[in-house]
């Protein structure tokens, strides 16, 4: 009885991978990127609540006190030596430790651990994205290409998400180091999935690079953080795939796509 | 179906930032110095082609190549 309730209880606990109504905090991290920047985001939270609760006692406590009855004659302490010097140490020691950790993520997302296993290109249009595969190409004409149109809002069947679900995902294998070309064809663009924590502009001219460990499988939903025009909720779905099932996936996406 | 090999162009510390541009635009010169070099038909360039068919896209790609044809391109092949 008591397996039956916690089966019940934990198989309606699903990770978060899309943006929630009313949703507070992030969604739930699937790259070690984004674990990383959950987790300044927690140290960074201590100190401002210590600082917080600090400088409002301050502040709650000098308005209380503030009485022509009860308090009539104010201080008249202008100079402290000891409590200045301290004022000033203690508030540039605290950032240090903010920092510590900070200076640690930015480095670590720029290091290349190893070479990527596969390079796949973004390529944003106005409005929906196309992606190429083109590891495999034998020469420049084929490469494997298909565009990913946002669903629109009358047609999505039941179940799907409004406005995040994709007629084409980016199927990604799990567990593996990838690396993301980030390009436009018109106008700038940006490509972001939160819980992979990542989030490149698509300049044009310019390609940016970014580089992914997908650590779970599941299907993650983005959105393009570059507004360029009407009509432009347009999205990003990234499904990550057992290793062994990718190579199929992929081609089977590109035989759905041609036909 | 078979297990497919991965790979891909590696991580070139020449180009460590996101900015990638140069790398996909040095792969491609690299690949046709080569068969300049080399000739037409050398299997050692089709390291540098598949390197810069990784990296480009095939807007560019296909750029480049109608600018090589009409003698357009902007650096020396």
């Amino acid at each position: 009885m008591i397996e039956v309730f916690l089966e019940w209880r934990f198989l309606t606990i699903a990770p978060c991978d899309a943006a929630e109504p009313w949703q507070l905090g992030s969604q739930d991290a699937a790259t070690p990127i984004m674990q990383g920047i959950i987790d300044l985001h927690h140290d960074i939270f201590f100190f401002l609540i210590l600082i917080f609760v600090f400088v409002s006692r301050m502040l709650v406590r000098a308005l209380w006190h503030f009485h022509e009855q009860k308090n009539p004659i104010p201080q008249r302490i202008v100079h402290g030596t000891t409590i200045e010097i301290i004022r000033t140490i203690f508030p540039s020691i605290i950032p240090m430790f903010i920092a510590i950790p900070s200076f640690a993520l930015l480095y670590s997302m720029d290091e290349v651990v190893v070479d990527p296993a596969i390079t796949i290109k973004a390529i944003g249009h106005q409005w929906y994205r196309s992606y190429e595969y083109s590891d495999y190409n034998s020469s420049d004409e084929q490469s494997l290409t298909f565009d990913s149109y946002t669903i629109p809002e009358d047609d999505p069947e039941l179940g799907q998400s409004r406005l995040l679900e994709v007629d084409n995902r980016v199927v990604v294998p799990a567990k593996t180091h990838l690396r993301m070309i980030v390009t436009p064809a018109d106008v700038p663009h940006s490509w972001a999935v939160p819980s992979s924590g990542v989030k490149c502009d698509a300049v044009p001219g310019r390609s940016n690079q970014t580089s992914i460990l997908v650590q779970r499988e599941g299907v993650y939903y983005g959105q393009c953080s570059e507004i360029r025009g009407t009509n432009h909720a347009f999205t990003i779905v990234v499904e990550a795939v057992p290793l062994k099932d990718y190579g199929s996936r992929v081609s089977n996406q590109f035989i759905l796509q041609t036909n | 179906m078979a297990e497919i090999e991965l790979k891909t162009a590696p991580a070139d510390f020449c180009f460590p930032s996101a900015n990638q541009t140069r790398h996909c635009f040095t792969r491609y010169i690299e690949y046709h110095k080569c068969l300049k070099a080399k000739g037409e038909d050398a299997a050692d360039c089709q390291k540098f082609a598949r390197y810069y068919r990784s990296l480009c896209p095939l807007e560019w790609i296909e750029k480049w190549n109608e600018q090589k044809e009409s003698g357009t391109f902007p650096a020396p092949l």
